[in-house]
């Protein structure tokens, strides 16, 4: 029985020549990563196992990325520490603010993650990574503590779903509907414990930043990590950002999958995940009535230059509803800065936008746009839980950066067609 | 190794935001975790809840966010141990790792209501609902899981491996 992309990276980290579903092993891994929320518990963790040493300074990253520009005095606090901790330890890749960006746009713009690498991240949405043919998956703070200190992860091999898009996107459609449309196929909890392999004709003619999307709500799915084939398309994003030697891996043509889908994406319109779950999913054309005080564009769904440039087409020479707050954040000072060169952020500003510091802002009701009892925002993120962006009593819609920006000019959700 | 304790009864998915919202994980510190343990779902939880008191869910506990703050905001809480139809994949793990005992076990669950008293035998799985008499087996607890049990949480389990591979490499 031949095996999966994902079982062969997981075997390739724990010298094994063939895993199957449901074994346990121990992982060798190529990047752990924590944040300023995630970050002081697995420094504690780190503290109590006493190593004196990282087990390697240039494969931990420490992004600061969810209350930085620090909101309060009990985050900045938290922050210090994880800076402290960087400094002490010699953490090569800590980003400052100025250099800080969302973590899961900024490792794979660095380079730091390639295809064939594991990477565990205490982060639920390090699964983002599995774009690049990499296998990435979100832990707690106590297992990238111990990371920190041995390198190594007790997994268990999980079975895969392979899901297979066919046919022709229609207009407005892209990578966030794709995801958001699956998640209603599958439900919050159908890929608990499994994989998602992404593939089809679709998927290879889809952009890097796309994929990134996609494999970023994997978890949305309950999933342990999302996974897509490398081809050209990630050889190109992979090869101008690091030296290092990729491991391309193709699931084996016998490989064993749990459960196959075929997604018909003809069928497909813009989606919008209703309150208060992601796989709550409803065509945009049953949205309509919907009717927002704050649209977001960012995050590390689709804070990407792809999400920039498609918000900004959409707003070129128009202007936001009165009395709705169109909040903008760039993922990465390299996106914001590229997005300044394009005249993208002065469309935006002309718009009557407002830009915010690349970081995680207000996806999880940190700051930046916090939502007050009986607000709706619609939001280009991941999660539309009770009280995700603010009060218990506001809600979040869920859309692709085309949807947003389209309702931020119309006052209610809806299409650019209908502007 | 046994527990017996008053059920809170909650439903399906419920997510780490619900458990303990973003907006208090500006500090770590566990006081202040349990003062706001499910306080947009149940504000009564935080004061309603005793030491040994047993969590029992429905689909899905604990989805969405990597949130260790979650079972510990739990655990800290008092809660004694979690019994749900099934769990999300992260907050398993983080459970199991931090010794937070958790039960899966489907059939369980609806028959026991709010403030019913339940045993739980966690090395053979069994649930025993002490008012109705009905009696459960959850899912056993794979044995590697329960090996981090048995150290005390993986920080423990981790520590003594290393005890042990040194001394192999003395020997």
């Amino acid at each position: 029985m031949g095996m999966t992309i994902t079982e062969k990276i997981l075997a390739a980290h724990a010298e094994m020549d063939n895993v199957r579903p449901g074994d346990f092993l121990q992982a060798q891994v190529d990047m752990a990563l924590a944040n300023d929320i995630t970050a002081p518990l697995a420094i504690q963790v780190f503290d109590e196992i006493g190593r004196e040493q990282l087990f390697d300074r240039e494969k931990v990253a420490l992004v600061p990325d969810h209350f930085v520009p620090n909101k309060d005095i009990p985050s900045a606090e938290q922050a210090k520490l994880m800076r402290e901790f960087a400094r002490k330890y010699d953490v090569k890749n800590y980003f400052e603010v100025g250099e800080m960006g969302i973590e899961h746009v900024i490792l794979p713009e660095k380079g730091l993650v390639i295809p064939g690498d594991l990477v565990i991240g205490a982060d639920s949405h390090t699964c983002t990574y599995g774009a690049l043919g990499a296998f990435a998956s979100g832990v707690g703070s106590t297992d990238l503590g111990v990371i920190m200190a041995t390198g190594k992860i007790w997994l268990k091999v999980p079975p895969t779903i392979k899901v297979w898009f066919e046919s022709e996107l229609l207009p407005w459609v892209g990578g966030k509907d794709l995801i958001l449309y699956l998640l209603g196929e599958l439900g919050v909890e159908g890929a608990n414990y499994r994989s998602i392999e992404f593939t089809g004709p679709v998927i290879q003619k889809l952009s890097m930043d796309s994929r990134f999307t996609m494999a970023n709500m994997a978890v949305e799915g309950g999933a342990k990590n999302g996974i897509f084939e490398a081809d050209e398309i990630t050889k190109a994003y992979v090869t101008e950002r690091s030296s290092r030697q990729p491991q391309y891996w193709k699931s084996d043509p016998d490989a064993d999958y749990e459960r196959e889908i075929t997604i018909d994406v003809g069928q497909i319109q813009p989606q919008v995940a209703f309150p208060h779950s992601p796989d709550n999913v409803r065509p945009v054309s049953e949205a309509t009535d919907i009717r927002p005080d704050q649209v977001f564009i960012g995050s590390c769904t689709n804070g990407r230059m792809e999400d920039l440039q498609q918000a900004a087409e959409v707003l070129k020479g128009r202007a936001v509803a009165r009395g709705l707050r169109l909040i903008v954040i760039p993922g990465s000072p390299d996106i914001y800065k590229k997005a300044i060169r394009e005249g993208i952020i002065e469309t935006f500003l002309e718009a009557g936008a407002t830009i915010g510091p690349p970081s995680c802002g207000p996806c999880l009701g940190g700051h930046l746009g916090i939502l007050a009892e009986g607000e709706k925002c619609v939001s280009t993120s991941n999660r539309n839980f009770i009280g995700r962006m603010g009060h218990p009593e506001s809600e979040v819609y869920l859309v692709n950066p085309v949807v947003a920006a389209a309702s931020a000019v119309l006052g209610r959700i809806g299409l650019p067609d209908e502007m | 190794m046994n527990i017996e304790g008053k059920v809170w009864k909650f439903g399906d998915n419920i997510d780490t935001d619900v458990i303990i919202p973003a907006r208090f994980l500006n500090v770590s510190d566990k006081g202040e975790l349990v003062k706001n343990c499910f306080t947009d779902l149940r504000p009564d939880f935080s004061k309603g809840v005793s030491q040994g008191d047993i969590i029992v869910g429905g689909n899905n506990f604990g989805c969405g966010s990597s949130r260790e703050h979650a079972p510990l905001a739990i655990k800290e809480s008092g809660i004694a141990a979690i019994v749900a139809k099934s769990f999300a994949r992260i907050f398993y793990r983080n459970a199991f790792n931090i010794g937070l005992p958790i039960l899966e076990c489907r059939e369980a669950v609806d028959p026991v209501k709010e403030n019913d008293q339940i045993y739980l035998d966690l090395s053979t799985g069994e649930i025993v609902n002490r008012g109705s008499g009905e009696r459960f087996s959850a899912k056993p607890i794979p044995d590697f899981m329960m090996q981090i049990i048995q150290a005390g949480g993986l920080v423990e389990y981790v520590r003594t491996q290393s005890i042990n591979s040194s001394k192999s490499e003395v020997s």
